[in-house]
């Protein structure tokens, strides 16, 4: 009884280790300036000051939608480029099918240091600095996401789509209204690490993005941190990680199940 | 019957989109690093060809030799910590227990938080005067530690930073391997006597064995490619301390435009990451024969 009484006090213990910094952070970024080197989160003196100033100092709501946008227009991108291709490794024949597969497991060795100058070189090459482009495109397939898709596809029944070849089904049909229906969980893995990857991203944007008004929030957030806007405010500075954080934290409650299990199958494979 | 013999020439069309994009924004960007490496560039003026001069400096800069270092000593203090807390907290949570569920979200919460909100979290917990830390050690009547303007200590700082941002996901692989032990191991060892250690020791490490090389490469991997951490909170130092390889990089194509060296330290650093991959599949494929 004993030991199991100590199992819940390590546990719980572990829980607020991970748990109570954000809630201090939180805390913390509601307090006056003068009060925030306290151990507990809590303070008579509630107020909006830290918020107001960073949204004074940076479009931080412009950021959160150019994020949005970005983040939304690749994981499209990526599940209907990577869908097709998974559905043509899986379920039909052609020529050199083995080779595009090979390819596909081969690309993603490949670490993104090699080609993250060579890269970005290009991007000036094509007037894409300071432009959409630049974060949306070179990001809109995955070799990761194919794999995922032709690893679930498989083990749809070829019935299934004999049938629906019958009825005079073309692929396209088959894989936009029969297939889609039936790969949720594969589309739903595709999009939680894919959106994640892209909305959690820093040095790419920092590269390519330096106009503020096309910045992803979590560069607008670092700059502001780093150069020196925010006045060595540390209030202010939280104010804006929770601005930053709290989407995804919101997001994270609600599919905490999906989120865990598609990142951490992700590891597994990687 | 015959059509699976057949060619599906949509599937041409299905693949073709992917190669495309494939061709323009890997292929070339890979075959243009190899020649970068042979060239100084600053991307305004034309390039100009410099044999191996760029690998030469790479051989003979102490600043890229610092940076390994000290993903070296990143390591070394992430790496066993990150196993021992994972493990820890996989097994506790490997038994019947009320709340599972809820222990496994927190303890993953971290992961899924950008590492720029984590960092400028940790900042704070980490200020010499104000942070959590110091103010909990001046409590207990032990003097504070300066975390991040010590030369000694700021790389350490970041380990257990990252450990604390990166350790909910090992939690969960470890689960799920420790889940796919057959019982009837343990209840074997338990029929001869083993005590809880020799079960540990002799049944779970060993059946982990794949898990825990996975974990050494994420690991090891993070630790090569650590860039917000250092860029936000310590700026590479102080003197250097905490200069990681991809931070080198950029300040050498951002602040100095030297194209070539950056795709240079970005090659070295490529290959580093991809014998520490093609040394884990070796082990795996041994492993599971």
């Amino acid at each position: 009884m004993t030991k199991r009484f100590l199992l819940y006090i390590i546990l719980t213990a572990g829980a607020l280790m991970f748990l109570y910094p954000f809630v201090w952070m939180l805390g913390a970024s509601l307090k006056p300036e003068i009060e925030i080197a306290g151990f507990t989160p809590f303070s008579s003196h509630l107020t909006l000051d830290s918020y107001r100033f960073v949204i004074r100092k940076i479009p931080i709501f412009r950021g959160f939608a150019n994020s949005l946008f970005v983040s939304i227009l690749v994981t499209a991108s990526v599940i209907i480029f990577s869908s097709m291709v998974g559905y043509a490794l899986a379920r039909l024949h052609f020529r050199g099918r083995e080779l595009v597969f090979n390819l596909a497991l081969a690309t993603m060795m490949i670490p993104g240091q090699l080609t993250v100058i060579p890269l970005y070189t290009m991007m000036v090459r094509f007037g894409w600095i300071d432009s959409y482009l630049a974060l949306i495109v070179p990001a809109m397939t995955s070799s990761y996401a194919i794999l995922i898709f032709r690893q679930f596809l498989l083990s749809i029944p070829q019935s299934l789509i004999e049938a629906a070849r019958l009825d005079g089904c073309s692929d396209w049909g088959i894989l936009f209204r029969i297939i889609y229906p039936l790969s949720k969980p594969a589309i739903m893995t595709v999009a939680i690490l894919s959106f994640m990857g892209v909305w959690n991203e820093v040095l790419w944007p920092l590269m390519v993005i330096r106009n503020p008004d096309l910045m992803t929030m979590p560069l607008m957030v670092t700059l502001f941190t780093v150069g020196g806007q925010a006045e060595a405010q540390l209030g202010v500075q939280l104010a804006a990680a929770v601005m930053l954080a709290l989407p995804v934290i919101i997001a994270y409650v609600l599919f905490q199940r999906y989120l865990i299990q598609s990142i951490a199958s992700s590891g597994i494979k990687a | 019957m015959d059509r699976s013999h057949a060619t599906d020439r949509v599937g041409y069309v299905m693949v073709l989109p992917y190669l495309l994009h494939l061709a323009i924004f890997l292929g070339y960007p890979l075959a243009f690093a190899f020649i970068l490496i042979f060239h100084r560039w600053n991307i305004y003026t034309p390039m100009k060809f410099v044999g191996l001069g760029n690998l030469k400096l790479l051989f003979t800069d102490p600043l890229i030799w610092r940076a390994f270092f000290n993903t070296l000593y990143f390591l070394l203090i992430h790496i066993p910590l990150q196993l021992a807390i994972a493990l820890g907290l996989a097994q506790l949570l490997n038994q019947k227990i009320r709340g599972r569920t809820f222990f496994r979200a927190s303890y993953f919460m971290p992961v899924v938080v950008s590492g720029v909100v984590v960092t400028i979290l940790w900042q704070q917990l980490y200020a010499s005067e104000t942070g959590l830390f110091n103010v909990l050690l001046q409590r207990v009547g032990l003097p504070g530690i300066p975390w991040l303007t010590d030369y000694r200590y700021a790389m350490p700082a970041i380990a257990i930073m990252a450990t604390w941002k990166n350790v909910g996901l090992y939690v969960v692989l470890f689960l799920v391997g420790l889940q796919a032990i057959p019982s009837d191991l343990y209840e074997a060892a338990e029929l001869d006597g083993a005590s809880a250690w020799q079960k540990f020791l002799r049944i779970t490490v060993p059946m982990l064995n794949p898990t825990i090389m996975l974990v050494l490469v994420l690991s090891t991997i993070g630790g090569f490619s650590l860039f917000i951490e250092p860029y936000v909170m310590t700026g590479g130092g102080p003197a250097s301390s905490t200069l990681s390889g991809i931070l080198y990089l950029y300040k050498q194509a951002f602040f100095f435009n030297k194209m070539g060296y950056a795709a240079t330290i970005g090659f070295f650093w490529a290959i580093i990451i991809f014998t520490v991959v093609i040394l884990q599949r070796r082990f795996v494929e041994t492993e599971a024969v």
